[in-house]
């Protein structure tokens, strides 16, 4: 079980892949959660904008979202120059970038399973909360959270399970460097393109493949227990 | 106590445009499907923002489109008891009950908690999820759910419609206990006949999203005329009644009223206890000479007041028995057959078990 080691180039893909998508996992959750609210109770004008917009990196080739994020976040790029000079944030060829690119293209998944959820509530019970005194803010803290809690954290594992396969967007906007940008699916290409590089690719790829069923699993446990949680009353 | 309730709403072609005024005790909104009750509920509880009109609460008032004042529902301490029950999916039945209790700052007393819980027989349900319960405990949990936020007015809007006939009977006595025991006033939309005249004080007909008539229940609901919102075969006349005693060999409960004594099916009440009966028209006969050897336990001496136009081969017959008001439904040839008219002294028959609810 030698080749099964990893080296430590190897280790720290994986590592890297890990915080790169749980940042980008939870620093995407509270827009998600506000966008999946918006479109499934708002009425307003341009809603189907919205929601084409959010659906944008699903459809767009993952490398054409990596290079309106570099026009957009680079160094030059009207919200990167900002952010770098007002806030000290910068995401050009960091592994903050491949975070951004990661949560934008998992994004669309997770908004996606929270409005489902958030449309599945019968809005019977937010209104017999509110004749029992509860304030809306309330209501949705003890009424419409713990009930779309599973789709809240469905779309978790989705975004998570994304961000830990993503190359186009990643390679793309940030670049291969390893250590900094170097994720996993970034690491088996580089792997690809080398002689004698198999070994670590399928290292890396078996690693991929457990971690992705562990997330589908998961989350097809989760759907499960939404659906029992729901059950009318 | 006083409510005073003015609502004017248009939902695509209906309009609702209905005032009533209610001092307390049950306020029964009654009327057909469709006719606006529960869409006036819902103004009266903060769920829909009329397009005009206002409630006033014992001087306060909560909502008036003059004034630009609205409440809304969460600050209005109305306690509201839907049709299904809804209760939190996710929460037990212990935390179903406090949810609105700790929301009211009524937290600290958990003896109002025990007696309520008591009072519905709900307390073995507590640790249960309310997806378990029956229909009947579900309505009961949203009852005792709806008291324990201690509300300053109690909205029912057809609290038993979803139930079958033995939940109902089963609810009842429940309503009842709540009526007598609490000091909450309450507004109870139904279209039934039968609960209205149980648990009613005063009623407010609702026809079209408008008020038809207004006033104690005993009199409204024994109007001559075919109340629009009340089916033709649900005509009858309310008796009120003290519990005599009770027949427990035979099941039987004697209630009197004026000077009839009336035997009805064992209701679980004391002596002296006051009782509604709803004597629907379609269960009185009439005879001019006192039957013998009949099996109906109930033979009321009585003279005809005053006889309905005829409609398809029937017409009532209004009765004063003893100083109440008795409703007959005969055909017109048994009109003819026996030769009645008002002021003829006649005997109303009314069979025991057609008294059962």
């Amino acid at each position: 079980m030698d080749w099964m080691a990893l080296s430590e180039a190897e280790w720290t893909a994986v590592r890297l892949s890990l915080r790169v998508a749980t940042v980008a996992m939870l620093s995407s959750l509270p827009l998600a959660l506000l966008t999946a609210m918006v479109l499934a109770r708002g009425r307003f004008w341009g809603k189907s904008a919205l929601n084409g917009l959010v659906h944008m990196p699903l459809i767009l080739p993952p490398v054409v979202t990596g290079f309106v994020l570099l026009l957009l976040f680079g160094r030059r790029g009207p919200i990167g120059a900002f952010l770098a000079e007002h806030v000290g944030l910068v995401f050009s060829f960091r592994w903050t970038g491949a975070a951004l690119a990661c949560a934008v293209m998992g994004f669309p998944l997770m908004v996606r399973s929270m409005r489902l959820s958030i449309e599945a509530v019968d809005r019977k019970l937010e209104d017999a909360a509110a004749t029992l005194g509860a304030s809306p803010a309330w209501i949705f803290l003890t009424v419409t959270l713990p009930l779309i809690l599973p789709g809240i954290v469905a779309g978790m594992v989705l975004s998570f399970a994304k961000a830990m396969g993503e190359f186009g967007a990643t390679i793309t906007f940030v670049s291969n460097i390893p250590g900094e940008t170097q994720t996993l699916a970034v690491a088996i290409y580089t792997f690809t393109q080398v002689p004698g590089g198999d070994a670590g690719a399928m290292r890396l790829t078996i690693i991929s493949i457990v971690l992705s069923m562990a997330a589908l699993i998961l989350s097809e446990i989760l759907a499960a227990a939404a659906a029992r949680r729901t059950v009318s009353a | 106590m006083s409510l005073e309730v003015e609502a004017r709403h248009r939902i695509g072609n209906f309009r609702i445009d209905a005032a009533f005024r209610s001092n307390g005790g049950v306020t029964a909104l009654f009327g057909r499907s469709g006719s606006g009750k529960t869409t006036l509920v819902n103004i009266i509880a903060g769920l829909l923002r009329p397009d005009g009109g206002r409630i006033i609460l014992d001087g306060d008032v909560i909502a008036d489109s003059a004034r630009n004042i609205f409440t809304p529902v969460h600050r209005r301490r109305f306690g509201y008891v839907f049709q299904e029950a809804r209760l939190f999916p996710h929460l037990t039945v212990r935390s179903n009950l406090v949810y609105g209790r700790w929301l009211a700052g009524a937290g600290k007393s958990a003896s109002e908690f025990t007696k309520v819980v008591e009072m519905l027989g709900v307390g073995h349900l507590l640790d249960r999820s309310p997806s378990t319960l029956s229909g009947g405990e579900r309505q009961r949990v949203a009852l005792g759910r709806a008291l324990l936020a201690a509300p300053r007015l109690l909205l029912m809007d057809e609290p038993l419609a979803a139930l079958d006939e033995a939940r109902k009977a089963e609810i009842l006595p429940y309503l009842e206990r709540l009526r007598d025991e609490t000091r909450i006033p309450i507004v109870y939309v139904s279209h039934s006949v039968a609960e209205v005249a149980r648990l009613a004080e005063r009623v407010v007909v609702i026809d079209d999203g408008r008020v038809q008539a207004s006033g104690e229940a005993a009199v409204i609901l024994s109007r001559p005329t075919d109340t629009p919102a009340m089916a033709r075969r649900e005509a009858g006349a309310l008796i009120e009644g003290l519990v005599e005693l009770h027949d427990e060999a035979h099941k039987l409960t004697l209630v009197r009223a004026g000077e009839c004594l009336l035997r009805v099916p064992h209701v679980a009440a004391a002596p002296g206890h006051r009782l509604r009966l709803y004597i629907a028209a379609r269960d009185v006969m009439l005879a001019t000479t006192r039957p013998q050897g009949i099996s109906a336990l109930n033979v009321l001496p009585g003279t005809i007041v005053g006889l309905s136009p005829a409609h398809e081969g029937s017409l009532d017959v209004r009765l004063d028995c003893g100083g109440n008001t008795l409703v007959a439904r005969i055909t017109t040839l048994s009109r003819e057959a026996l030769g009645l008219r008002p002021g003829t002294p006649v005997h109303a028959i009314i069979k025991t078990v057609a008294l059962d609810y």
